[in-house]
């Protein structure tokens, strides 16, 4: 049985479901992530989980046993806010003491359960300290800390490192897998930022628009994503629009207005005349210059239009003969790789076969 | 490079700083600071025969009398009179914090385009005379049989003053971030938990400021017991009136003035210490 089932789960606002018939299981020690822009409903859904929102259609079930009805704070799942909302007459373990309070814990025992959960998140000295005096990131410890500290079934993360800059976010992720690891409980993470998805979540539901568009690991969501609209939101991607022309040889032939025909893996059920896109990460574009000989079949020549040199990696925008513009990723530090190319080079793109994803509709 | 623009601000700051402040520090040394002084003078004077003081040039008793002081604490009563004023202070700022935290709470949570009209409502009566006012009250208390009693010396003292507590209860209940009720739900807290765990400790610094508004001129205030009292209800305020307007004993009631502004300061220390001690953590909010 699933920790956590939503079960045709619909929300309206005015008329608009930002929430619209959702249906997904998350189990136990899992570390699960809601994705998508912002309007996605990603956050409506946490609230339902939270119980600050009742679904108006369908229903959740915690351990078996429906949630409908039950007040936020008569629910075992705690939250870590955005804004971290730590109390701020409140010392840091007067604020990690307040759930275990709630709970009529005795006093011996919120005493030490206090210093064990400072301890996890590295804030033993800052026990006596107000929320004002503490950083951006010791906050975030503390809003954890709370949450975590009553041993809740889930916790639930609504963007919690948005606040925080780029450095201490890395920082912050790595801890957060870990602590999520050593205290076994289940969370559910919400964010708009691909990448913390991808990097944090043992399975992520890319929501759009009130639906689940995709819910796979991260791996799966990136190498094969089942939609336009998966493939685009998650890291970089060529969109290629194609029509079918042959699915009859083992492989499926495409034909691009702007580029011309190339060969990609078989989908099954795709059927000559039917149109889509391919969808071709950056990094899977071999870019060569043109005299060296390339053993792939997928193979056209351009000339390079930008790059944004990252230091370890090289983005490149490719204008083909064709008309069309691919962006390749390319490493700088590639073995044999003599030089970069510049603005201007003429140079030839290629890519393998199975390197695309061919995406209906 | 902060360190030369604070410097470069300051220096042109020097004349700047002194136009600006300048009026505002005349004006208080001349109208209150030396009238204080006038006031501790007076009060170690003789009254004069047909009232004011004696003359300096009658000897230096005329100059220098502890006369006013000698009689004040001869006399129980005036220890009496302050120890009832003090009473019906602190009852009225009680009775107003009661009244006004609800009211300030519902301006506070209700839609933020009727927030202003509501604290229009709240500071209305002022648009209409003092005076007229308490004499309506004379006429709702007449029929009822309460007038010159004490209660309707309080209930005119906390209607005078109730807008003076609602205001920055108000100003420091709206300032409340919602994500912290939340938090506290979230956490295991139900309602009357929430209050007294988040939203009453995060406004007592608008109680403390309310208080002070309401404590500090109701002991002072004689206009409402005069009208609504009745002759066991005279409060310090009266009572300094009385020497100044009735009596004509300049120096008794210089040193009653004195008595009370001590006593007035003695409260608002104690309360100032109270208050930071309570009050750790809480700038954060307000």
């Amino acid at each position: 049985m699933a920790l956590l089932e939503i079960r045709e789960v619909t929300r309206r606002f005015g008329g608009l479901a930002a929430v619209d018939r959702v249906s997904l299981a998350i189990e136990a020690g899992e570390f699960f992530t809601l994705l998508g822009p912002s309007g996605c409903g990603k956050t409506t859904l946490l609230r339902m989980i939270a119980g600050f929102d009742e679904p108006d259609e369908g229903e959740l079930f915690l351990d078996g046993k429906s949630l409908s009805g039950i007040a936020p704070e008569k629910r075992p799942v705690h939250t870590v806010f955005q804004s971290y909302a730590l109390f701020p007459h409140m010392t840091v373990a007067g604020n990690i003491a307040f759930p275990l309070e709630m709970a009529n814990r005795p006093r011996e025992e919120i005493a030490r359960r206090v210093r064990e959960t400072l301890a996890l998140v590295h804030l033993d000295e800052k026990g006596q300290a107000y929320p004002h005096e503490l950083s951006g990131g010791q906050k975030q410890r503390v809003a954890l800390a709370r949450g975590l500290v009553n041993k809740p079934r889930l916790l639930l993360l609504d963007e919690p490192l948005g606040a925080l800059d780029a450095k201490l976010r890395e920082e912050m992720q790595v801890e957060l897998i870990n602590l999520q690891r050593d205290v076994g409980v289940t969370f559910v993470f919400v964010t708009h930022a691909q990448q913390e998805a991808l990097a944090l979540s043992h399975r992520i539901a890319v929501m759009n628009m009130g639906r689940v568009e995709q819910l796979d690991t991260p791996d799966r969501l990136y190498t094969a994503p089942s939609s336009r609209f998966v493939a685009d939101f998650i890291g970089k991607i060529n969109l290629i629009e194609v029509e079918v022309i042959d699915a009859s040889h083992g492989h499926l032939g495409l034909r691009a207005a702007a580029l011309g025909e190339f060969a990609a893996e078989p989908v099954p059920g795709v059927k000559a005349g039917e149109r889509g896109a391919l969808a071709l990460r950056p990094e899977l574009v071999r870019v060569t210059e043109r005299l060296e000989s390339v053993d792939l079949r997928n193979r056209f020549t351009g000339r390079v239009k930008e790059l944004l040199y990252l230091g370890d990696v090289t983005l490149y925008k490719v204008q083909l003969d064709g008309g069309f513009v691919i962006e390749a990723l390319l490493t700088n530090a590639a073995p044999g790789r003599a030089r970069l190319f510049k603005a201007g080079d003429s140079v030839t793109v290629a890519w393998r076969h199975d390197a695309g994803v061919f995406l209906r509709g | 490079m902060d360190e030369r623009r604070e410097a470069r601000e300051s220096g042109s700051g020097g004349w700047t700083r002194w136009a600006v402040a300048g009026p505002p520090t005349v004006f208080l040394l001349a109208f209150f600071l030396v009238p204080a002084f006038i006031v501790v003078a007076a009060s170690f004077r003789e009254p004069g025969e047909f009232g004011g003081l004696v003359p300096l040039a009658a000897g230096w008793r005329a100059a220098f009398s502890m006369e006013a002081y000698r009689f004040l604490s001869g006399d129980l009563v005036y220890a009496q009179i302050f120890a009832s004023s003090f009473a019906v202070a602190f009852a009225t700022t009680l009775i107003c914090v009661v009244l006004a935290y609800p009211l300030a709470w519902l301006i506070a949570r209700s839609p933020r385009r009727r927030r202003d009209l509501l604290v229009l409502l709240v500071i209305l009566p002022f648009a209409s005379n003092f005076l007229v006012r308490i004499y309506a009250w004379i006429m709702l208390l007449g029929p009822a049989n309460l007038l010159y009693t004490p209660f309707a010396v309080i209930a005119g003292m906390v209607y005078v003053h109730l807008p003076f507590m609602v205001l920055p209860l108000y100003t420091n209940l709206e300032k409340h971030d919602p994500a912290l009720l939340e938090a506290a739900q979230d956490l295991g807290a139900n309602a009357w938990t929430r209050f007294w765990r988040v939203t009453f400790p995060l406004s007592l610094p608008g109680i403390y400021s309310g208080s002070a508004l309401v404590f500090i001129p109701v002991l002072g205030m004689f206009a409402v017991p005069e009208l609504l009292g009745g002759t066991g209800d005279i409060l310090i305020g009266n009572l300094i009136k009385e020497q100044f307007l009735d009596n004509r004993d300049w120096p008794l009631g210089s040193a009653l003035s004195i008595g009370l502004t001590i006593a007035v300061l003695a409260c608002a220390g104690i309360a100032a210490a109270g208050a930071r001690r309570g009050l750790q953590g809480t700038e954060a909010v307000s």
